[in-house]
Formats: structure tokens, sequence, C-alpha cells
């Protein structure tokens, strides 16, 4: 029997009530009295020295209250980075500013110039049309291998170089590793790119920000996944606000998958513009705008090599990875291609000896950071296409080649520094198997042959690292903050309580899994508790929702909490039934003393701690009110086994998904209904980076996929219905609930599912295709099916081409009969 | 987008009056022009709304047995009004967009605009359908003058569209994975006296005809004359982001042969 509450059950979302009624509270349905708007003037070129700037045309229009420029931000500090790598040569990276409106220089189509604050909104688009820039156009550098060569030109004047750093991991094994490979039986190489994505959030980004003179406070509403750490980086690194006088509130937040985490010029402005000029300043992100403005994500061109001995054990393995950082250093963007990404290198195998080298490079593109999975779909990519193209050139069954080299026994320390607790590699595979059928294939695919299509079935393992992150092993990675969580549990006098989590919903349904966290631990009904969250004045310094680690660590902190108000509840008890706490017991919402009849319910305990006229108040103090900080002592290791079935029209070279399985160890699972909606949005993710999702750049730097009419985002008539299975389950051992997260799992698994299914569909057709670069797209199958070229080559971040189906409409429309 | 002012004619003769104005722009469903104007791309000082005139929408059929739909006839309500009639136009009807666009969208705003991947145009060409204004009737022959750009003038409204009605037709649409606009499609269309094809999406002179498929096909109408053909030359055809010229050319031919089947 299904459990109806608690841990375990499926409870529906109770936040969708209000989601699906129209009656979320978003950033952009806050408007405050005597709001005034700001739009900002974007560069339309990708690099380009601004020689002058005009605003009086703008500011004499009406209902302009002010045009601000980059020199009005002479005093203030750049948007900063949240993260320090260091070099093989032991120097620190290249870190350059980052000024909240351009100073001098415009680094990418969307870096903004200027920025009118009117009284409404289209007031302010009238202004900015009138100023008048002047931008001597610059060469762009978009190519990463011909952006480090040493005559390119330079993002940043005052670096040596586009090159932020060239990190070695683990720099100590490298010459075992080369020489591993060089002695090797057998050495698979393949070169490949993790295609650039827009994350897409359903809702744009939106900045309010506020300021009241009386007590000096501002105030900022934003789409943020953390209001802490944006209160931390725009009060201490950008405008040099105290935290006690700033606070950061992300309400209902529509989905961020990344993209929100970071902290972006458009806070820092309208919260440095409410203050300067004495009203609330809102700014809304148009679609177009978020193309060009929203952190992107990917974005890898590597060259992966694998040693195998004889018998096909996995030896050595060796990458070389260039990264996109794009024009600045978004939030976390160094540490995605590095220790999100290094660190999973050892994927679900023992190999032995691992060397990984990442040169990450300025371009003048948008900056490029986290998207859901960050550097663990690009490690489990090129891992699993590598593996699956090794056993295409031993001629093994890319499955047998798997197991005869996952990692068995646990706990297991990888050769790249990190140390996996639980895990049960051929568990999930072997529920898998079954999942797909893989046996019944065979007949499937003469099915298939028989109406003249190709079909393929790709296989592979992943492993990622979440529940992020030990705040000591971080620190010592160049992490700048901590990693930990914290939640407040505050009952209240008639029994119900309020959850102040850290964490951050936006669209994880927290507000539904961790009252059955607590339920569960107390006995009470579900909706006796409150989840409070996304406001820096009212929850604990916390540090926001990326990741998988909402539940690993946000959910821990709950845990501990709790705990915390247990042990009291039971102090409380033990005196209202003149009994020791030691002899007290708390089951279903009731305290008994061990082996009586004596008993007390929760609600008196609740009444007698704010009513303490009953009360050991010479021991314990009235109240009941608790909080913790929760810092992981290792990250959690999710990991499983998909599976993709594909059909392929060889006359079209398009691909249809029939199929797509998943068999997951998320370890313990609090709500498993919850648990298979995140799987399911992660795989339409990674389809669709697979399938249809390409954010290209032309060779000046002009964003080619700038609107829906190019960037494909999938659909659901795109996708199978998945079947998606996450009984084979591997607790934890390290977090109290056992639980390892799975909100990314779905988006890194998945990629390489596909691709090695359309490697394998292709194959029985007769055309032994080594790889194609993502998206395969119709027109890249077909080429790849007729020798021609279908990568883009390891150089090329994106596709490039010389116009858009946008550029074409739009051109028509305008000169319409 | 910038402000305009909106007129509601409730007849056509009013609407060709307002038209008069200098900067005056028709709108028909405003599936293509109200976006364009939203990102301040397009402007107008006056757009003339059709939609609230009876006397351009609705479909029937005239003495010669044309299907005649009127200008401002949704897409909608030309899949679910020619799904006895014309099978195969209503079919198309029914791929553009989605229902919203569907149920907004007119068959006069997408002639007029001419877009070089939109479907309606392939229709009109294959056949020869009569593009009627308020001053004359245009042969869609003459009517299509290369991309985003038609033979109607200053003022001219699309008031009606005139169907002979193919003894077998088929449309087959291979859609761009962003927009769902085609990437390529192509109309086949068969008369008593021959076969037209008619070709969109593909070449950036916008919508045309495939003159050696249609001297095959009026030949020998069968699957293997349509696989037979040389793929139309690739130096014509759009190459972006989406698939290049020679992927562009072998789709025409290879959805016209799968519209040549489907007709059979
Ligand atoms: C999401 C989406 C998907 C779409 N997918 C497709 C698709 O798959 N295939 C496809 O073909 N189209 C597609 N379209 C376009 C759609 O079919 C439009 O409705 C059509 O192109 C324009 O028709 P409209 O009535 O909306 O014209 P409007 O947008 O109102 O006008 C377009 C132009 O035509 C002029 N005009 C309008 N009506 C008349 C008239 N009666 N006489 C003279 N001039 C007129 C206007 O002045 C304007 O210049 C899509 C649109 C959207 C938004």
């Amino acid at each position: 029997m299904p459990k109806d509450t608690g841990i375990g059950a499926s409870p529906k979302r109770r936040e969708d009530v209000r989601f699906l009624t129209g009656k979320g509270r978003y950033t952009d349905d806050i408007n405050l009295m005597g709001q005034a708007h700001v739009v900002f003037l974007r560069s339309d070129v990708a690099h380009g020295r601004i020689t002058s700037i005009d605003t009086s045309a703008a500011e004499a229009m009406e209902g302009v209250i002010r045009v601000f420029t980059g020199k009005d931000f002479a005093e203030v500090g750049g948007i900063p980075c949240g993260w320090q790598i260091t070099s093989i040569d032991g120097s620190v990276m290249q870190e350059p500013k980052h000024p909240v409106l351009a100073d001098g220089k415009v680094r990418h189509v969307g870096d903004p110039i200027a920025a009118v604050v009117a009284e409404t909104r289209d007031q302010a688009k009238d202004a900015c049309e009138a100023i008048e820039v002047d931008i001597e156009s610059l060469p762009a550098v978009i190519d990463m291998k011909a952006a480090v060569k040493p005559d390119a030109p330079k993002v940043h004047d005052d670096l040596t170089s586009n090159l932020c750093y060239d990190w070695g991991f683990v720099q100590e094994n490298k010459d075992a590793v080369d020489r591993a490979i060089s002695e090797a039986a057998h050495v698979t190489t393949l070169e490949l790119v993790n295609n650039r994505l827009i994350a897409n959030p359903m809702e744009p980004r939106v900045a309010v920000g506020d300021y009241t003179s009386h007590d000096d406070h501002s105030t900022l509403y934003t789409t943020s996944q953390n209001p802490h750490v944006i209160r931390l980086l725009m009060g201490a690194f950008v405008l040099g606000i105290p935290e006690h006088k700033l606070r950061v509130v992300a309400p209902d937040v529509g989905g961020g998958f990344g993209t929100k985490i970071f902290h972006y010029a458009e806070e820092a402005f309208c919260t440095f513009a409410a203050k300067a000029l004495e009203r609330p300043v809102k700014w809304t992100s148009s679609r177009s705008e978020a193309f060009m403005s929203d952190a992107h994500g990917r974005d890898h061109v590597t060259k992966i090599e694998l040693a195998l001995d004889a018998e096909h054990n996995f030896t050595a393995l060796r990458t070389e990875t260039y990264a996109n950082m794009g024009a600045y250093l978004s939030t976390f963007a160094p540490s995605v291609p590095t220790w999100l990404h290094g660190t999973l290198m050892a994927g679900n195998y023992k190999t032995p000896l691992i060397y990984v080298n990442v040169k990450a490079v300025f371009t003048n593109t948008v900056p490029v950071d986290a998207y859901r999975g960050a550097g663990r779909p690009e490690a489990t990519f090129q891992l699993e296409r590598v593996v699956d193209k090794a056993a295409r050139e031993l001629g093994v069954d890319p499955v047998e080649l798997r197991r005869k080299n996952f990692i068995t026994e646990f706990p297991y320390a990888t050769p790249v520094a990190v140390e996996y607790d639980t895990g049960d590699y051929n568990a999930t595979m072997d529920k898998l198997l079954e999942l797909i059928d893989r046996d019944g294939f065979p007949a499937r695919r003469a099915e298939s042959e028989a109406r003249g299509k190709l079909r393929g079935l790709g296989i592979n393992s992943y492993i990622e690292a979440c529940g992020i992150a030990p705040s000591h092993l971080v620190g010592q990675l160049g992490a700048r903050a901590g990693l930990y969580e914290s939640a407040t549990v505050r009952v209240n006098a008639t029994g119900g309580l309020v959850v102040m989590t850290g964490s951050h919903s936006h669209g994880q349904g927290h507000e539904t899994s961790f009252p059955q966290v607590v339920a569960d631990m107390i006995g009470i009904p579900e909706d006796q508790i409150e989840i409070v969250h996304g406001d820096t004045a009212n929850t604990p310094m916390g540090m926001g929702t990326y990741g998988s680690r909402s539940l690993a660590v946000g959910g821990s902190a709950i845990y501990r909490a709790t705990e915390k108000i247990i042990a009291k509840a039971k102090k409380i008890a033990a005196h209202l039934m003149e009994a020791s706490d030691q002899d007290i017991e708390l089951k279903d919402g009731r305290f008994t003393v061990a082996g009586t009849d004596k008993s007390v319910a929760w609600g008196d305990v609740t009444l007698a701690a704010y009513v303490p006229h009953n009360y050991p108040l010479e021991e314990i103090e009235p109240g009941l009110e608790e909080t913790a900080f929760y810092d992981p002592n290792n990250f959690t290791y999710p990991s499983g086994a998909y599976a993709c079935e594909v059909e392929v029209d060889p006359e079209t070279g398009k691909v249809e998904v029939l199929a797509f399985a998943a068999a997951d160890d998320f370890g313990n699972v609090v709500n498993p209904m919850i648990v298979e909606g995140q799987v399911h949005g992660g795989l339409a993710q990674g389809i669709g980076q697979a399938l249809l999702e390409n954010c290209a750049y032309d060779a000046d730097g002009q964003l080619l996929s700038a609107s829906y009419m190019d960037y494909a985002m999938p659909r659901a008539h795109d996708f199978p219905m998945f079947t998606v299975d996450s009984s084979c389950q591997t607790p934890c051992t390290h977090n109290p609930l056992g639980v390892k997260g799975c909100g990314e799992a779905g988006a890194i698994g998945s990629p390489p599912s596909v691709v090695n299914a359309v490697i394998d569909a292709l194959a029985s057709g007769g055309h032994e295709v080594g790889h194609i670069d993502m998206p395969l797209t119709p027109p890249r199958v077909w080429h790849a099916m007729h020798g021609g070229t279908p990568n883009q080559g390891a150089a090329q971040p994106a596709a490039h081409s010389e116009e858009t189906t946008h550029d074409r409409s739009v051109a028509g429309a305008a000169t319409n009969v | 987008m910038y402000d305009f002012e909106l007129v509601r004619p409730t007849n056509l003769q009013e609407a060709i009056e307002a038209l008069q104005a200098e900067d005056a722009q028709a709108l028909g469903g405003g599936q293509t022009l109200l976006p364009t104007m939203k990102a301040r791309l397009a402007m107008a000082d006056r757009l003339v709304a059709l939609s609230g005139i009876a006397e351009i929408k609705g479909i029937c059929t005239d003495d010669n047995g044309r299907i005649c739909i009127g200008g401002g006839t949704t897409h909608a309500a030309v899949q679910s009004g020619c799904a006895e009639t014309f099978p195969a136009l209503a079919s198309l009807a029914g791929r553009i967009g989605d229902p919203a666009v569907r149920n907004r969208g007119t068959i006069g705003g997408s002639l007029a605009n001419n877009d070089p991947s939109a479907c309606y145009p392939a229709a009109a060409l294959a056949c020869n359908a009569t593009i009627v204004t308020q001053n004359r009737e245009i042969p869609a022959d003459e009517y299509f003058l290369g991309m985003f750009t038609t033979a109607l003038e200053e003022g001219e409204i699309v008031t009606e569209v005139k169907f002979p009605v193919p003894q077998a037709a088929h449309y087959e649409k291979f859609i761009q994975p962003a927009s769902r606009f085609p990437l390529v499609a192509v109309f086949v269309a068969r008369y008593a006296d021959g076969v037209r094809v008619a070709v969109t999406g593909a070449s950036s002179d916008g919508v045309f005809r495939w003159g050696e498929a249609e001297a095959a096909l009026s030949a020998d109408f069968s699957e293997d004359a349509a696989r037979g053909l040389t793929a139309p030359d690739a130096g014509g055809m759009i190459s972006d982001l989406h698939g290049d010229g020679a992927y562009r050319a072998h789709l025409v031919k290879v959805m016209c042969a799968r519209a040549v089947k489907a007709c059979l």
C-alpha cells in the first residue's frame, strides 16, 4: 500500500492550487506606490569601444526621470564572481571587472550601455531610442580556440589574454595518465561539442528596487533562486550596503534552472537607482532581452581519450576542454567546468588514472554559468559517448563493457578527489534493461526496418555529485561562500508550525515535500505545517536552491531543527507527566511515558511552551522555536542508467524518440510523484539539448537564435511517455534523511542516451558515423549519413549561418505593402 | 509597440476608405503584424482591423465549383469549413501554428504577407487560385513576386480567394523545429489538365512552382515518377541555422514524392 501521508507519500503539490488558478505572486506582480520603470539600452554589436554617449535628447523627453550611464557607477563595485580557480602554473584566474553599465567598452550583444528611468515603461523605451551612442566596432572573438591565439583581439584590454585559467586536475596524475595512454592496448578518441543552451524559464527575470529614507533601508524584489546570496554579493561587493540595511525578497519564481542563481547587473541597478531617486524602480525583462542577458549554459569543446587494456578494463582517461566563460565571469561560472565537471570524470567506472585539463576562455558572448546539471552533464556526455564509441570500435556489447568497469565496492575514492558513499550501478542497469525491454529490441528494429526506418537503442550510465556542498571542501576548492543550509522551526501555541527555510522553491514543490518530513517526524498532519522561504527578512541565512541540494542539505537542516524541537518538547512533556524525559516517546502526535498509559497530546505541550504556568522554567526557556544550520560532510551521489529508443527517417534525417526509460537511484524518496516530475522535466531539457536546442552565434558575435523563431524549445509532443523508476535505492550514508537529490539527473543522464541511440540506428543502416554534435537536427543527421561533415568542428562553439528565420520575417513584415 | 490609431470598420467600403490615410495598414488576425509591432520592428499610424467585416468572411462554392474563401476567414474556419470539400486545404490550415494562431490568423493576411515559409501560398500557387481584391482578380501565377512581395498595391485588401478544387491534392510539411513553420513544404494538386507542384520554405525567392516535377507528374502521376526526379538546384535555396541549401533542395524532392504518394 502506498502511504498517504509523511515520507514516501505522494500528496498533490499544495502550491499548484495558487499557480494553476492564476494566484501566484511573482515579482512582476509587485507594483509599489510611486514606482518608476527602467529600460536598458543594450549593445547590438558584440565588441566595440564607446566613443560617445549623448543622453540629452532622451533626458528631455516626456516622463523621463533620469538617464544613467557607466560613469554614474564609477563609485560602485563590479558584479562579483563567487569562485576562484587556480591554474596549473599556480597563478589565480584572470578576473575582469564586470561593470553594472558598460564603461568604455561593450563586450557582447546585449551588454547594457545606458538605462532610462521614466514614469512608464513605454516612455523609457522611447527615450532609450533617443540616446545617441557612437561605438567603434572591434573584431569580435567568438571561437574559443581562436580566442586563445596570441594575436587574438582581447575581450578585456587589461587582461594578459582571453584565457581565464588553465586548470589541470589532478596535476600529479598527468605523467602517469600520459604513460598509460601511450602503452594502452586500445585508445578511443572523441572530439565533441557540448552545445550552448539558453535556460528559458517561463518567467523572465524581473527586479524591483525600493528605498525608504526614514530608516535608510533598501529592498530588492527579484526573480532569484537564492535571495541571501544576492543580498551578500550585491550588498557587500557592489553597492556597499550592510546586510542589516538590505532586504532581498524572491517571491514566487517561475522556474530558474540555474540561470536565476546569479547576481545580475539589473538587480544592482534597480537597488542603486531606487536609492538615488528615492523612488521604487522596476525592470521587467522582455523575452528578447532574456535571450541576450540571462546567463547561458554549457558551451564546452572537448577532446577525450579513453585507454583500455586487452581485457577491456579502462586504464586511463584524459580530457582537454575549452570552456566558454562569455564576456564576463558570472557568479559561479569558473566552478562549472572545473569542480562540477572534473570531479565527475570517473563516472561509474573504476578507471584508475584520470587527467582533466580545462581552459576557460573569454569571448564576446553572453556570460555562461550553471544550467541544470552544471558541469555534470558535460562530464557525463563525453564519458558515456566515448565508452559507447569504444564498445563499437572493439565490437563488444556497450552494456557489458560498462558492467565490466563498474565500481562495485563502496565507499569508493575516485582518482579525481571525491568519495562515493553508496551506489549499485548494476542494480539500476538491470532495472533499466527490464524497463526498456532490451530483449525485445531486435524484433522492434525489424518492424521499423520493414517500414523503411532505422531504429536505434542507446544506453548509458550516469553519476552526479549533488547535495552541494561541504563548506570546508569547497573552500579549499576556491569557493568564496559556504554551502550549508538553514532552517528555523517555529511552533505555535496551538500546535501548528512554520518552517523558515533558506532553500528556495521555484518549481521543486518544497511547500509540499518539506512538510512531509516534519509531519513524519512529529506525527501531525501536513496541513499543520507552513513553509516560508524567499525573504531575507524572515528566513535564516541560507544558500538557496541549485545543485539538487534542497532536500539533501535544506531538508537535513529542517530535520535537525525538528529534532531539537522534539527534544525540547519531550522535556516539557516529561514535566507535564512527571516523568523523566529519557522515557518519553513521541508517536502520531502524542507523547507517552514508556511502559505506562500516561500520555499528553502534541498540542498540550505546545500550549504549555507558550503559556508556561505549569512549566520547568528553571530548566528550560518558554517557547518552542529552534534553528539549525546543516553543513554536509560529503556530496551525495545519485546515479542510474538511462535508455533511449529512436527511429531515424533515413530520407530526411529526422529523429523521433519512441521510448525513454530512466532507472535512478536517488536514495530515499520523500515524495515519489514530485521526484517523477523532476525527472520528467530534466529529461525534457536533456533530450531537448540532444535534439533541438542550440544557442548559435555568427562569426561577428550576432546571436542567431535570439527568439523562439530560431531557438527550438521542446514541446510535449516531441516526447513519448517516459518510463521512470526510482525503486533502486542505496540511501545516502551521511545525511539524516538518506536522500541524494533528483533535480538534475534527467538533464545529466539523457543527452548521451539520445546520441548513442542515433549512432546505433545509423550503424544498423550501414552508416558508420563516429559522432554527431548536438543538437541532432535533421540536416546534421542527414549530412552525417551522406558522408558530409556533420560536426561543426571542435573549434566551433555553435552552428554558424548567415541568417535567421526571425531576421527574415522581421525584414519582410516591416516592408510589407 | 508604438502608438497607433485603431479603426474598426464594419463593412468593406469603410475599410477601403480608412486605408487611404497616410501610413495606414490592414490588420487581419494580427498573428504576424502584432508581434512585429510589439518588438517595435514595425510601425503604422493607423491599423484598420478587418475582423469586423462580415462580407469578407466565410466559405462557399461558386457556379464553377470553385471554393471561395473570404479574405478575413480564419485558419480554424478553413480547417472545419473545407474538411469535406477540400481536405488537403483543411489539413494545411489545421497545421498552421497552434489553436490560438488558427483562431485569429486569416488566409488574407497570410497571402498578403507572403512569408517565404508560409503555408497558404503553396496551396494558392499549386491550385492557381484567384486572389480577389476590391479592384481586381489576380491569378496566383501573377500574384507572388518573391519573398514578402506580392502584386497587391497600397490599400488593396484581399477580400476573397477562389480555389479550383483538384481531383487529388496533398500538402506535405516538414517543420522547422523552432518556429514550426515549414522548413520545406510541398503542395501537389492534380487537375484534369495536369499536375501543379508548389514549394514553400525552400527558396529565397519565396514560394515557387517546380516545373520539372509538374512535367514528370503530369505525364505519370506516380510515386516512382516523383522519386525519379533530380532535386532542384540548391543554389537559390535558403541556407540558415536550420538547414543548408543542399538539404532543403533534397527535402523538396522527398516532400514532393510523399505528397504524391498521399494523393494516390
Ligand atoms: C506561433 C505562430 C505560428 C505560426 N505558424 C505558421 C505556420 O506554420 N504556417 C503559416 O503559414 N503561418 C504560420 N503563422 C502565421 C499565421 O498564419 C499568420 O496568421 C499569417 O501569416 C498572417 O495572417 P494574419 O491574419 O494574422 O495577418 P496580420 O498579422 O494581421 O497581417 C499580416 C500582413 O498582412 C496584411 N493583411 C492582413 N490581412 C489582409 C488582407 N485581407 N488584405 C491585405 N492585406 C492584409 C497586414 O497589413 C500585414 O502586413 C504562425 C504565426 C504564429 C504567431
